[in-house]
């Protein structure tokens, strides 16, 4: 997400990187490649006027110029003043809020609220709480029953009345979970106009009649400069108390979201990030900050690796390290577990270094030879996966034939699976990984590490497996 | 008062500044002792900011104000020379020729949630209406009750519908359609399709395999594939119809929810860097509301002062 974004910013302020004394002419030409980049990126005209004001001043500031690192000393003023504009607040729902708690989800037509109602269900299931679901999309044709799919796919109950009254719909739902003892109730609502009296009053009566604690605004990241004022108007007619930012997992830069923010004052609570369920996050605009200035994403990466790994397999695993019983089924299982991740792409770009996508676009981790890896091991027999030795010459032939490979195929996985338990069983002795492969690198090992050996290495290990195109 | 209150403040009435602003500006500027004079940096950047808050984008705001500048401005004034600007814009896109092949299949594409298959079902009503015999194909089989969307659209429509299960390969539903639309003579055969974030490589070269079935069921199928932008999408309109081109072949844009404050000004970012025509604009969500562009109409409104 911002990836472009974030290139032209990076270059920007890369360039000021090779002075040893910065003029005000430096700073300047690296102003002006930012300001296009907020431009590009639909920030708004005026935001960006005032944000390179603000970072003018005090980047032209003697004490900066003179600095040691003044290279650096610009790149905090721009992370600085950036937090300023995504806004302090760490996203997520209100604090307090009365049993039942109520979301209601608002915004223009196929921003994608009902999608969100259904991840933010799932999100809030992994809360460990109990949502119920209502759709008072009574307009969009067969909105309620998409709802009612996701609702299915998420295990999450959808109350569904007869009556087709929004207001009726919402109220239902409310006293619904009251009896039956849902804790939050998500109202899905139709997509509307800013400028639609009609549906905006229904809104508000909807509002009325179920008292949300939280309403949240969808907006789509794609979105141009009109969006301060749509969501402006929702703000000032209904009041908003988030912003759900979808669709961020295309190139949308989102600039028009953040002028949303510094603009309206409403903070971003979520993004949708894929069209998983899982696909939402809770927003942090450190780590978005970050992310654009190029300084990675550790803490977002180590959370969706927690939500991935289930803590029993990896102690499990971390057992069977130690005692160098690493088998093709355990390794099948982390190629899993990776891939529940999320797309490859965006978990790499996480990691601090390799957030300039330009350079990841030629050197991307290929899914599907981590697809044709998994068929590989899965074409091998319980027998063979338990104890790769026994694997000779016509077993090879016999789990290329079924995976639809070629014997090549099936010697490098072979071998590389060989290196890789060599090297994992002297991690699992405690060696230091960097002393067991030459020129490895071995970044801070998140919780349950042992379930992404090595994220950043080179050689050996899954990522020496998959071919880069 | 922190910076971001003034801000907030200062923006709160942005849009009724900035035409306020641009009117006072090009009345001082047309003023009739004035007209021979060089344009002052001020009314530039007034320009400026309207057009880039209108998405226009940075290129084409560019191109306009440097031609606004050159321009001998005998006895022209401003807001002509900006409006014939955009238009020539527009004019500079040739229209994409009609192939005479029967059926016709249309394809319709676009990122998630621009309205692709309100699209398809005022398109269809508006092909019958004019007295032709469509049919619709439900070939998003991705989204969840998508089919059964275009299903109420196609019955508004009194058109035929073909559809497949949630989750079948939507290139062979749209080799069905055809097949199906062939049979009973029914032409042109509209194809709706999921939404597709261009960065997804493996649902881009699904959109190439659809074209390329298409094209085994009726010889240069697809003959239309137009794009459906929405009007409140920023310069990412623009990377989405150089990608749904260099993959599916856009032959013209839709350009939907038109109703609302925006004015898609990506349009003529588009139309000036890429060259790719907009066929139609979505005005509301009656079953009527999708009309034929007119970049004339369209300047016009772009300088309306009530937005």
């Amino acid at each position: 997400m911002f990836e472009s974004f974030s290139t032209r910013i990076q270059g920007a302020l890369q360039s000021l990187r090779g002075e040893v004394r910065l003029t005000p002419d430096h700073i300047e030409a690296a102003l002006r490649e930012i300001r296009l980049a907020l431009l590009e990126a639909d920030v708004n005209f005026k935001v960006v006027s005032a944000f390179i004001d603000r970072v003018r001043d005090r980047a032209m500031d003697q004490a900066v110029l003179k600095s040691l690192s003044p290279a650096q000393q610009v790149t905090k003023v721009v992370r600085d003043e950036l937090l300023a504009l995504f806004g302090d607040a760490e996203g997520g729902l209100r604090k307090d809020a009365p049993t039942p708690r109520v979301i209601l989800l608002l915004g223009l037509q196929g921003s994608g609220k009902t999608t969100t109602s259904g991840k933010l269900g799932k999100w809030l299931t992994r809360q460990g709480r109990h949502p119920l679901m209502v759709s008072t999309d009574v307009r969009r044709p067969a909105a309620i029953e998409q709802l009612a799919v996701l609702g299915t796919k998420a295990d999450i109950r959808v109350y569904s009345p007869e009556t087709m009254d929004p207001v009726a719909r919402a109220a239902g739902a409310l006293a619904e979970a009251k009896a039956k003892g849902f804790d939050t109730v998500i109202v899905d609502t139709a997509g509307r106009l800013h400028i639609d009296d009609d549906l905006m009053n229904e809104l508000q009566a909807i509002k009325d009649a179920v008292r949300p604690t939280d309403l949240l605004y969808v907006a789509d990241a794609m979105t141009g400069n009109d969006a301060i004022k749509s969501a402006g108007e929702f703000n000032r007619r209904i009041g908003v108390t988030g912003v759900v930012l979808t669709k961020l997992d295309g190139d949308a830069r989102g600039g028009a979201a953040l002028s949303v923010v510094s603009v309206v004052g409403v903070p971003i609570a979520f993004v949708g990030s894929g069209e998983r369920l899982e696909d939402l996050e809770l927003f942090h605009p450190d780590r978005i900050v970050s992310r654009l200035l190029g300084m990675g994403d550790v803490l977002s990466l180590i959370e969706k690796a927690e939500q991935a790994i289930d803590q029993n397999d990896a102690e499990e695993l971390e057992e069977r390290l130690r005692k160098n019983q690493f088998t093709l089924d355990d390794f099948r299982n982390q190629l899993k577990t990776l891939k529940r991740m999320g797309p490859l792409e965006s978990v790499l770009g996480m990691i601090p270094g390799l957030g300039n996508m330009k350079q990841l676009a030629e050197n991307k981790p290929d899914e599907k030879q981590m697809g044709r890896i998994e068929a590989i091991i899965s074409s091998m027999t319980a027998g063979e996966r338990r104890d790769h030795t026994v694997i000779n010459g016509s077993r090879r032939k016999r789990i290329a034939k079924g995976s639809g490979t070629t014997v090549e195929d099936v010697n490098r996985l072979l071998k590389q699976f060989t290196e890789m338990r060599r090297v994992l069983q002297m991690i699992g002795q405690g060696a230091r990984p960097a002393a067991a492969v030459k020129g490895m690198r071995q970044p801070a090992m998140p919780q349950g590490g042992f379930a992404m050996p090595g994220k950043k290495r080179k050689k050996g290990g899954p990522w020496g497996l998959i071919k880069t195109r | 008062m922190g910076f971001l209150d003034r801000l907030r403040e200062g923006l709160s009435r942005t849009k009724q500044q900035i035409v306020e602003r641009f009117e006072q500006i090009v009345r001082e500027a047309d003023a009739p002792e004035r007209r021979t004079t060089e344009i002052n940096p001020d009314t530039v950047e007034a320009l400026e900011e309207l057009l880039l808050s209108a998405d226009v984008g940075v290129p084409a705001t560019e191109r306009i104000v440097t031609a606004v500048r050159a321009r001998a401005r005998a006895g022209q004034g401003l807001r002509d020379l900006v409006k014939q600007e955009i238009l020539s814009i527009f004019e500079s896109v040739e229209p994409v020729p009609q192939p005479t092949a029967r059926p016709h299949v249309v394809l319709i594409v676009g990122v998630n949630g621009t309205g692709k298959t309100t699209t398809v079902g005022k398109l269809a009503n508006a092909l019958k209406a004019s007295g032709k015999d469509p049919l619709v194909c439900a070939a998003d089989t991705f989204r969840a009750a998508a089919v059964e969307q275009l299903a109420v659209w196609a019955e508004r429509a009194h058109v035929d519908l073909v559809r497949a299960k949630e989750g079948s390969d939507p290139a062979s539903v749209v080799f069905d359609a055809i097949q199906v639309g062939k049979a009973r003579g029914r032409d042109p055969i509209l194809i709706d399709t999921a939404g597709r974030l261009h960065t997804r490589v493996n649902l881009m070269s699904e959109l190439d395999k659809i074209r390329r079935v298409a094209a085994r069921a009726a010889e240069g199928a697809p003959h239309e594939v137009l794009l459906v932008l929405d009007a409140t999408v920023g310069q990412n309109g623009l990377t989405q119809a150089r990608e749904f081109t260099s993959v599916a072949g856009v032959t013209g844009i839709v350009l939907t929810k038109l109703d609302g404050t925006a004015k898609g000004g990506v349009a003529v970012a588009i139309a000036h860097d890429l060259k790719v025509p907009i066929r139609y604009v979505g005005v509301g969500e009656g079953i009527d509301d999708l009309i034929p562009f007119s970049a004339r109409d369209y300047v016009d409104a772009l300088f309306q002062a009530s937005w």
